[in-house]
This record gives structure tokens, C-alpha cells and sequence, in this order.
């Protein structure tokens, strides 16, 4: 894989100018994707923050093909390019190897672009697919998704007097996808540079369906100082909220332990959408958030050992 | 040239005329009553007839959304759905109209739900007549198969995507004479693939589908609006060119003894084909009466059907659909607005029937013609609106 060195010196292919927030991960991720993926690659975006910023016409920060169809089909959109690409390819009209790259938000991804990514991934296309995962529908305003923490005040699951923020824990869409028994599959975060080239490397270079799931801090949504995405980033790993794993070929795989477990609050109280839960009478909640995470953490690492 | 004479359906017509085209990708969901074009076109595949990629989309909002995905990528494309299909892809339509897509839909007529029905009527393609698609309504399973072959070449014509569509069981599922012209000639009358864009040519990267906001959205809308315009130009040139080949010329609408009619009847579909039937045995009583059958409804031929019509005393427009206005059907208003400007504006009464399937009997229709005698002996319309066969 190129080192960091190297990626520097390459020519951008999702260029600067766009119009994406200050301390947006999400642009981080996509200029990173790009960078490993190269020129011959197709990218396809759903609806969303990264769409809107980077293709308002008659501009794009695009330096490769992309294109966008709507909100719940990027995936389905991407099988379609795929299948004319294996087509052409199979009577030798086309003989260079392209990349499929489909990505979309958590909205597009986990929620109503779902079925869409379902099928792609169970027919088999040669692609990738990229959840830029921020955690809410930020596009429309910081609406609640089902890849919204437990306790996040949402302008949809507001933290209210009754009720303080969402009630439910998050789907985990990345056990999801490896239900659909595809060849590779990864959960990584901006961070950590080095583990998230290397996956997206990884899973351009193997026949089928790929998917990642990466962890895309929002400045806006989760309401903290733009300068610290990346901090904020680190620590969802460090405290194994988000960790950083693969599955290839139906075997967990676990690419960041950390030597010592931090607790969830410190990434918490760093996120205004979490304000609410550190007053005493939400304590439980926090208490709450942090037995799931030790639960599916632990879960991780049964997998990891038993090579399953 | 040898055309072969077989029996098919409706369906298997559409499906042998997708196979003569070869699309590089057909992404399809079954649906009632559409499945079996997409069962016989999966043979085809199976038994490597075609070379097309085939989809088997788990929705059809993601058939017409690879479809998209593989035009955009320099594709010659093509599905098939019906009714609720049509109905989920009714976001994707838009979509692929404004990206100016040539894909062709393979349409059997079924109503929308609900209640929920799998019978004919027109809801579903009238419920998407503003999206930007061509319209081509066929009469039987020969027109179906002649219409498919030229949707796909008048599309690569002008960048816009089109429906051929066949009313629900009536032709889908009836056996009926078909006359198939050879592969080669099917392949060299539509000719090269034209494509407007090919994202696959990643030595000129393009963004498609960007933001269009309030300062360039317009001009796009407005080139598309141009586009559906020449598809005019477009449905009579190919029509022409099917005819001076294969024998039989097509264009907008067909006029059935309409020479010295005094009041006419506009259908679209099947129920033509009943009219013809009707407009004979009347003719033979010395009747004055002619059928006007609409095959191409979108683009709309304004000033050819004023031209054609005007000098009509009655029309009853038969609309299988309602367009839930409280005031008639599709059809019926785009016909009453191509004569507004006439300076012999005739009678136009409107006949709502055969929703989710209920028959259309030639008594029906010899019912129409005698209220349209009736107009127009006595200067004056009594009912605007009409329901045939339906119990009120």
C-alpha cells in the first residue's frame, strides 16, 4: 500500500473547493478513498451532505467519473454500471480494470438506501460500497437515523424534558452486511489513516461485493469545535464505541485493540448531542450506552478468538 | 425479406422484439402482469440468445436505478414492469428523463392500487405521463412488438427514455398473429447504440446528476422540454422509416374510416381494436362514424389532432383512467385543449370505463356512438362525463 508520503504527493481526485464544513470528516474520508481508489474508478453518490457539496453544478470536485441518481439507490445505481461494465468487458469492448465506488450517508445506507445495498450485495457485483456514517440524517438538519447513538439529542429525537433524546441503540448494519456473506467487509474511521487506505486497498482488489462502514464525526450534528474530528474520531475507537475490524471470507478480524479500554463518557462529554446525559438524574443512560458497548466489544472479541 | 408468422402474446411479443435489440443490460422485477417478459427474456439470457447483462433487481425502484447507472455508463438498456412497478419507479423516471437516458420500459397496463386489482386500466402510465417519458400505446400484440423496436430507436433519437406499454391480459396474455422480421433487420433499422454519455470513458471524467439549483435548473428542464418536442419529429420519421421497410407506417394516432365521419370515438389500447369492429357494423347502417386511436401519447400531437378532429360535430373520448379531478379523464382534457383554438370547436364528451379490468362490450361502444348522434343532432350534451358499465 502507498505511504502517507506518497498519497500526499498524489494529484487529488475529489479536489478542494468543495463546500463541505469546516471539520467535516466525511470530505477527509472521501479524499482519502479517492487518492487509493485512482483514476480509473466510477464513483456513485447517494443523496446527501457529500453530494450537495461536491457537485453543485455547473462546479464539481470531482476529477473522476460520478455520478449521482437519488437518495436510496446508489448502490442499485452502481450495479447497474458494474453489469455494463462486465458486459463490455466480457466481448472485449473495455480492456482496463475499473472501480465501482458506491457511497452514501448513513440516511442513504443504513436506512432507506438498505434494500437497495441489500441486493447489490446479494447479487454480487464487483463494487464497493462506503458508508460515510455521521450518525444522523445531517443533510436535512440532524434528524435521528438508525445509526444514531442511544441518548443523542436529534432534531428528531430532540432531548426533551420527558424524554432525553433517542431511546434506542444503534442498528449495527456492519453484522448486517455480514450476514450477506460477502467476500470482505471492514468498520474504520478517518483516523486512523494507515487501517482505512489499507481496507479500502483491500477491498478494491478482491472479486464481489465489498463494504465499509466509516465512522464520519460532524461538527454540526454532534456539536463540538470543528478542530477536533479527528480527535473525536480516535476516541470512538479508543473506547471500542467504534472498532476498527474487518471480516474477510466469514472471519471477524480486529485491527485496533486498545491497551486500555477508555470509558465511553470521555468521548461523550466532548458532544453537545450528549449534553443532557451528564446530569444525574440521565446518568443511567450513560451506564447504559457503556453495558452495550461492553457487550458487543465483548462479543467482537469472542468472534475475533474463535476465528469466526 | 422473410418475416416469420408465429402465435405469440402481448408479452412474448415485447420479449422477442428485446431480444432482436440485444440491450448490453436489462434490469427487471416480475410483476403481475409483466413477469413474463422478464421470464422469457431471462431464457434468452440463460440459453445465451443475447448477450445482455441480466439484474435481477430486488425491487423495481432498483431495476430502473441500475438501468440509469448502466445508460449513464454508455449502455443501450431496457426493463419491463407494470402497474405498482411503475408506480415505485416513479422517482427514477423523473430522474431518468432529466438525465436525458434513452431506456426503454416494456409496460403492461394494470391498475393502481387500491383497492388492490391486477386487471387493465391506464392509471399507471397516465399516473406517469408528466415524467418526461415517450408514451406508445399498442393496440395488439403486432403493434406491441412494432412499437418496442421503434421506442428504442426514436429514444437514442432525441436522449429521452420511453414506455411501450399493452393493456393487461386483453393482449398480454392473448395469443394472437404475429408477424417477426429477421434479426439483422430488427438490429440494422435501430442501429448503432447512440449514447449521450459514457461515465465508463475515465479519460474524460464527467459529474451527472450534480445540484441543479435555481440558477441552471431551468435551462436543463427547458432543453428537455425542447427534447419532447423533436421526439415529434422523431415518432414520425421513425414511424415513416418502419413502414418504407417493413410495410407497415406508423405516427401518431390512426384514423379508422374517419373520412366523412360526423362523430368520432378516441381510444387508446385494446379497446381500438373493439371500436373498429363497431364502427363497421354501423357504417354498414349508414351511420357517419370513425374511430380515432391515439398510439402516441406523449408527446402530445396538438396541432395534428386539431387538424384531424375539427371539423368532427361529436367526440366521445373513452378514458381508462380517471384522473381523480371530479372532472374526467387524461385523455379526454388533452383533447378538449388541442381544439379550444378551433374556430369549429365540437362536441367533447368524456366515457370513464374498463377501470381494473371490467369488460368493454361493442355494445358498450355502439351505446357511445348513439348518445354522440344524439349531440350532435341536437345541438347539445346532456351528460359531460360518463361511466360505462358501472353500477352507481
Amino acid at each position: 500500500m502507498p505511504s502517507l508520503k506518497q498519497l500526499s504527493s498524489e494529484k487529488d481526485l475529489f479536489a478542494s473547493g468543495h463546500r463541505a464544513c469546516a471539520g467535516c470528516a466525511a470530505s477527509i474520508i472521501l479524499r482519502q478513498v479517492a487518492l487509493v481508489a485512482g483514476k480509473n474508478t466510477v464513483f456513485v453518490g447517494a443523496t446527501g451532505c457529500m453530494e450537495v457539496v461536491s457537485t453543485i453544478f455547473p462546479y464539481t470536485a470531482w476529477k473522476v467519473p460520478f455520478l449521482h441518481n437519488a437518495f436510496e439507490n446508489s448502490a442499485a445505481t452502481a450495479s447497474g454500471i458494474e453489469s455494463i461494465y462486465r458486459s463490455l468487458k466480457k466481448r472485449g469492448k473495455i480492456t482496463k480494470k475499473i472501480n465501482v465506488i458506491a457511497f452514501g450517508g448513513d440516511g442513504g445506507t443504513y436506512d432507506i438506501g438498505f434494500q437497495s445495498l441489500s441486493g447489490a450485495m446479494e447479487r454480487r457485483h464487483n463494487m464497493l460500497y462506503l458508508c460515510y456514517n455521521n450518525e444522523a440524517y445531517m443533510n436535512t438538519g440532524i434528524q435521528r437515523s438508525s445509526a444514531t447513538p442511544y441518548g443523542a439529542h436529534t432534531t428528531t429525537s430532540p432531548a426533551g424534558t420527558v424524554i432525553p433524546g433517542k431511546q434506542q441503540f444503534p442498528k449495527d448494519l456492519t453484522e448486517a452486511i455480514a450476514a450477506h456473506d460477502i467476500p470482505y467487509l471492514a468498520q474504520a474511521a478517518p483516523h486512523n489513516w494507515a487501517d482505512f487506505t489499507k481496507k479500502v486497498e483491500k477491498a478494491l482488489s478482491i472479486e464481489g461485493p465489498t463494504f465499509i462502514n466509516v465512522l464520519s464525526a460532524c461538527p454540526l450534528g454532534w456539536v463540538y469545535p470543528t478542530h477536533l474530528s479527528i480527535k473525536i474520531s480516535k476516541l470512538a475507537a479508543e473506547t471500542c464505541f467504534w472498532p476498527l475490524y474487518e471480516v474477510e471470507n466469514g472471519i471477524h478480524k480486529i485491527n485496533f485493540r486498545p491497551k486500555e479500554k477508555k470509558p465511553l463518557l470521555e468521548w461523550i462529554k466532548l458532544q453537545g448531542r450528549f449534553r443532557h446525559l451528564l446530569s444525574e438524574h440521565n446518568k443511567h443512560i450513560i451506564e447504559e450506552a457503556q453495558k452495550e458497548v461492553d457487550r458487543k466489544w465483548d462479543r467482537l472479541l469472542k468472534m475475533a478468538e474463535a476465528k469466526i | 425479406m422473410k418475416k416469420i408468422v408465429v402465435a405469440k402474446t402481448g408479452n412474448e411479443a415485447m420479449a422477442e422484439a428485446m431480444r432482436q435489440i440485444n440491450p448490453d443490460v436489462v434490469a427487471a422485477y416480475p410483476i403481475t402482469p409483466a413477469t413474463e417478459v422478464v421470464q422469457i427474456f431471462s431464457g434468452f439470457v440463460a440459453d445465451g440468445r443475447v448477450d445482455t447483462e441480466f439484474v435481477p433487481a430486488e425491487s423495481e425502484h432498483s431495476a430502473l436505478s441500475a438501468c440509469v447507472g448502466a445508460a449513464a455508463a454508455g449502455g443501450r438498456v431496457m426493463t419491463s414492469t407494470a402497474s405498482q412497478g411503475l408506480a415505485l419507479m416513479h422517482e427514477v423516471l423523473f430522474i431518468a428523463a432529466g438525465l436525458r437516458l434513452p431506456i426503454v420500459i416494456c409496460e403492461v397496463n394494470r391498475a393502481l392500487a387500491g383497492p388492490i386489482n391486477i386487471h387493465c386500466d391506464h392509471s399507471d402510465t397516465m399516473a406517469s405521463r408528466d415524467s418526461g417519458w415517450l408514451q406508445i400505446y399498442s393496440e395488439n400484440s403486432q403493434e406491441a412488438y412494432d412499437n418496442t423496436i421503434q421506442a428504442m430507436k426514436i429514444a437514442e433519437k432525441v436522449f429521452l427514455p420511453a414506455i411501450v406499454s399493452v393493456d393487461a391480459f386483453i393482449i398480454s396474455h392473448s395469443m394472437e398473429r404475429l408477424e417477426i422480421l429477421p434479426d439483422d433487420e430488427v438490429r440494422s433499422f435501430i442501429g448503432e447504440h447512440r449514447k449521450p454519455y459514457d461515465l465508463l470513458d475515465i479519460a474524460h471524467p464527467i459529474t451527472l446528476g450534480g445540484l441543479d439549483l435555481q440558477d441552471y435548473f431551468f435551462e436543463h428542464k427547458r432543453q428537455e422540454i425542447e427534447a419532447m418536442k423533436e421526439a415529434k419529429t422523431a415518432v414520425i420519421e421513425v414511424g415513416k422509416e418502419f413502414g418504407e421497410k417493413f410495410g407497415t407506417s406508423y405516427g401518431f394516432f390512426e384514423e379508422y374510416r374517419m373520412d366523412g365521419a360526423d362523430i368520432a370515438i378516441i381510444a387508446l389500447g385494446s379497446t381500438a381494436g373493439t371500436s373498429k369492429v363497431v364502427v363497421d357494423t354501423l357504417r354498414a347502417k349508414g351511420m357517419k362514424v370513425g374511430l380515432f386511436k391515439i398510439r402516441v401519447f406523449r408527446p402530445f400531437a396538438f396541432e395534428e389532432i386539431k387538424k384531424s378532429l375539427e371539423h368532427i360535430k361529436a367526440i366521445g373520448v373513452l378514458d381508462r383512467a380517471d384522473g381523480m379531478s371530479s372532472i374526467g379523464g387524461p385523455v379526454f382534457h388533452e383533447i378538449r385543449s388541442s381544439l379550444y383554438e378551433s374556430e369549429k370547436r365540437p362536441f367533447i364528451t368524456n366515457y370513464i370505463y374498463g377501470l381494473g379490468g371490467r369488460d368493454i362490450f361493442p355494445k358498450d361502444i355502439e351505446t357511445v356512438y348513439r348518445e354522440l348522434n344524439e349531440i350532435a343532432e341536437k345541438d347539445e350534451v346532456k351528460n359531460l362525463i360518463n361511466y360505462i358499465g358501472v353500477r352507481e
